[in-house]
């Protein structure tokens, strides 16, 4: 050692005791494997099966394991990740799921082995979500908004022990995304937006992966500091699934007509200025309701600032065009739009809180001038449900729908007023998901209803020749073609518990018989 | 001024389309017995159309339907079903002789005494055939309660012995044939549909082509060819000024006491003056001028 460094190690060692540390001993040797290696394979590497990555996590009975539902009806994490934790004997798990989907059937007979206990999702479809709304589970499942969901995994409210999240890339450490840039990519599914929450507060994070690809895997959505385990499996989603991708325009009439109506509420709104955002659903009417809006914004020169939410290839297109400026991607709706983000740093992901939480100030809804939603029913107050269908049977999302309907400056319901024989503006609906008081417009085939609170909305619309009516006339006009349904055998069981995105609880669902 | 510048075909067997064809706008809606429903559904949607008629609130919409023949088991059913139901419009298909009119009016008439609503129904004619048109102006004439004539135009062109164009130039004699035979009956004059739902281009060059024939409008199958056929159909902007000038030195003229008057330097005469009436009641009913600029000028 240099004598003048030897002369200072008493004064070194009374430092060290005095701020309770030890002294440097400098042994350790320096490792001389070429880095590239290390790329390859990682002698700290992360990757292991999916069993050993449950045991590394100290899985227990009774624990919190969350998911996204990014490859939507594709998914195929939920299913492998809980018949493995049912084969190694796990019992009372919460499974904590931004969605669940048609797919997700299994969960049936795993609920009903105790396997799974408690549910919380923002929507529920297919035979598990009939089997709930029968009566299934003891426990009743918990529905949140994607906003809500975020705050509530930030504020420990939900609180995460082990989260499970698909990526389509992967490397040794970590670092994960919706997509891969390599040659043996298998799966796309775009932002992962809402699987970000998870990652960073979750105490364990493993993802699974249809392509490990070599260290550095950047830019990334999850970065390698929040995650424990990389598990390489055959396949994380059919991305097919998502959506075909190809721009298709509705031929449905009936859609048309919803759409242009929806249109021309934007175009007269007063929100329709250069600089404006907007944020659009998937279904038929709100794509074609794009495609009116892009002609006037093309006619009158106007450009978008920023499209927000499920991004469409719709979306993408414009943006390309340059009639909006960037996009701000919680969830990819189709491939094309899972694609642009891989390539288009003006396509942006974000988290699921940055996207829509309540208790952020600076979440993207805060800035949204307008939103097109859909709707199951909307009742004479303007309440909104998204969630359960006029049958009683759980069959759809709450998403962001309170979220973005509570923050954007219009929020426009495009609703048909009779679906076949279903009436769809009631007296009340079925499960209160969006309150009314946060609902601007609603437009139907048979006329256009403006919130009382928004006169000024109202008046712009009925100067520029639109046909406004009262909830209740819709209504009246609905009972007089279907007649009164009858009440639904609602039964005395709670089945699920509607959270209002502050984390209050808004509305309970009860079990229903089944009919007829 | 009743327009007809869209008649849209509804099936009489399907529920969901006859509860809210109207939605999308056609001046009229034509609910039909005939030809979109088989021999084992005739009854099932004669009460169907029936109780349509009897409960919807179609508003303004001229509502039509198209009965089964007299000659069929169905057609005396169909007007008695119809009539009682407060139906606007029979429409008849493969009209080939003024008689068949005679025929369908005295069943008509035999339901409306029985009800005590006598004349309450219009008739117009499908024409198919080649028989039809040579006997077009017959048909428009054989009875008050006509309101119109259309032409049918496959069955007519099979007839003929040859098929539809793009162009139409097969349909040319046939489109004149029944427009002259309108016009000189005073009644309306409709032509027939475009069923390719995919050309749109195609569709709007036939509505340009029928107008400028002097058709009154055009039979469709689909919401969609309503916009279409409305824009085609709307006044321009300059013909609509043109009008109101006339109008307003019509008005000048009379205040005057003056006979004949002149508008930049083009003797105006009755022809003139009614085409330009015409111009304005169209321009209103399209909503492309509404009364109060009316009254501006």
């Amino acid at each position: 050692m240099n004598k003048i460094i030897a002369q200072r190690a008493a004064l070194v060692e009374q430092a060290a005791t005095q701020m309770g540390k030890k002294t440097y001993n400098g042994t350790s040797a320096k490792e001389q494997t070429p880095r590239t290696e290390n790329q390859k394979e990682s002698p700290n590497s992360k990757v292991v099966t999916l069993e050993e990555a449950i045991r590394g996590c100290g899985m227990k009975d009774g624990m919190t394991i969350s998911f996204h539902h990014h490859f939507r009806a594709g998914d195929k994490v939920v299913n492998m990740v809980v018949d493995k934790l049912a084969e190694m004997g796990f019992k009372n798990l919460s499974l904590a799921a931004s969605s669940l989907q048609d797919v997700h059937k299994p969960m049936i007979e795993h609920i009903k082995n105790g396997v799974i206990s408690e549910i919380s999702t923002s929507g529920l479809r297919g035979e598990l979500a009939d089997e709930i709304s029968r009566g299934l589970m003891d426990k009743p499942v918990v529905f949140r908004s994607h906003g809500g969901r975020g705050s509530a995994i930030a504020n420990g409210e939900l609180h995460i022990d082990v989260a499970f999240l698909g990526a389509s890339s992967c490397d040794s450490a970590g670092n994960a995304c919706g997509y891969s840039r390599s040659e043996n990519a298998k799966s796309i599914c775009g932002s992962l937006g809402y699987a970000l929450p998870d990652a960073r507060y979750a105490d364990r994070v493993v993802i699974l992966t249809d392509d490990l690809v070599q260290y550095p895997n950047t830019p990334n959505s999850i970065s390698e500091h929040d995650v424990d385990y990389v598990v390489e499996v055959e396949s994380v989603g059919d991305s097919s699934k998502i959506a075909s991708g190809a721009i298709r325009d509705t031929k449905n009439p009936r859609d048309i007509l919803l759409a242009q109506q929806a249109a021309k509420v934007i175009i007269n709104s007063g929100y329709f200025k250069q600089g404006f955002s907007i944020q659009t659903g998937s279904g038929g009417a709100s794509l074609a309701a794009v495609k009116y809006i892009r002609e006037s914004m093309i006619e009158k020169g106007i450009t978008a600032s920023f499209a927000l939410g499920g991004i469409t290839a719709h979306m993408v297109k414009m943006h390309e065009e340059g009639l909006i400026e960037r996009l701000i991607d919680v969830q990819s709706f189709d491939k094309v739009a899972a694609e642009s983000i891989m390539k288009d740093p003006m396509h942006k992901e974000v988290s699921a809180s940055e996207y829509a939480s309540a208790d952020t100030p600076g979440s993207a809804t805060h800035y949204l001038d307008i939103v097109i939603l859909s709707a199951l029913e909307v009742d004479v107050n303007f309440n909104v449900n998204v969630l359960v269908g006029s049958d009683g049977i759980i069959r759809g999302a709450v998403g962001g729908h309170p979220d973005t309907a509570a923050d954007s400056a219009l929020s426009i319901i495009v609703c048909p007023l009779l679906r076949g024989r279903i009436p769809c503006v009631v007296d009340e609906v079925t499960t209160l998901i969006t309150p009314g008081a946060t609902v601007d417009v609603v437009v139907t085939e048979y006329g256009i209803a403006v919130n009382p609170a928004r006169a000024e909305i109202a008046e712009r619309l009925k100067a520029a020749g639109l046909k406004i009516v009262t909830l209740e006339q819709l209504r009246d006009h609905a009972l007089k073609v279907i007649g009164q349904p009858d009440p639904l055998p609602f039964g005395d069981k709670v089945v699920g518990v509607v959270m209002n995105r502050d984390g209050s609880v808004m509305d309970v669902i009860k079990n229903i018989s089944p009919i007829g | 001024m009743r327009l007809r510048r869209t008649m849209m075909f509804v099936p009489g067997n399907n529920p969901g389309m006859m509860s809210d064809a109207f939605i999308y706008g056609p001046d009229s809606i034509m609910l039909d017995l005939e030809d979109s429903v088989t021999m084992a559904e005739k009854d099932a949607a004669r009460l169907l159309v029936y109780n349509a008629l009897k409960t919807i609130d179609y508003g303004n919409t001229e509502m039509v339907v198209r009965i089964n023949p007299l000659n069929t088991p169905y057609g005396k059913k169909d007007i008695e079903a119809v009539v009682k139901a407060g139906v606007d419009v029979i429409r008849m298909p493969k009209t080939e002789t003024a008689e068949e009119v005679r025929e369908v009016e005295a069943e008509i008439e035999k339901v409306e005494k029985e009800i005590g609503c006598l004349g309450r129904t219009k008739i117009m004619a499908a024409i198919e055939s080649t028989l039809g048109i040579v006997n077009a102006y017959e048909i428009a004439v054989a009875s008050k309660r006509m309101m119109g004539i259309a032409l049918g135009a496959e069955d007519y062109c099979a007839n003929l012995k040859t098929q539809r164009t793009p162009e139409g130039t097969e349909l040319l004699l046939a489109r004149q044939t029944i427009v002259v035979a309108a016009r000189a009956a005073g009644i309306d004059a409709l032509d027939t549909v475009y069923s390719n739902l995919n050309d749109m281009e195609t569709f709007r060059k036939e509505v340009e082509l029928i107008k400028a024939l002097g058709f009154d409008g055009k039979s469709i199958i689909n919401p969609r060819q309503i916009e279409i056929v409305n824009e085609v159909f709307a006044p321009k902007q300059k013909d609509i000024e043109k009008a109101l000038t006339i109008l307003a030195a019509i008005k000048e003229a009379e205040k005057k006491g003056s006979g004949v008057i002149a508008v930049n330097g083009k003797m105006v005469d009755k022809p003139v003056v009614i085409r330009a009436q015409r111009t304005i009641e169209l321009a209103l009913a399209s909503k492309v001028l509404t009364e109060e600029e009316l009254n501006n000028e």
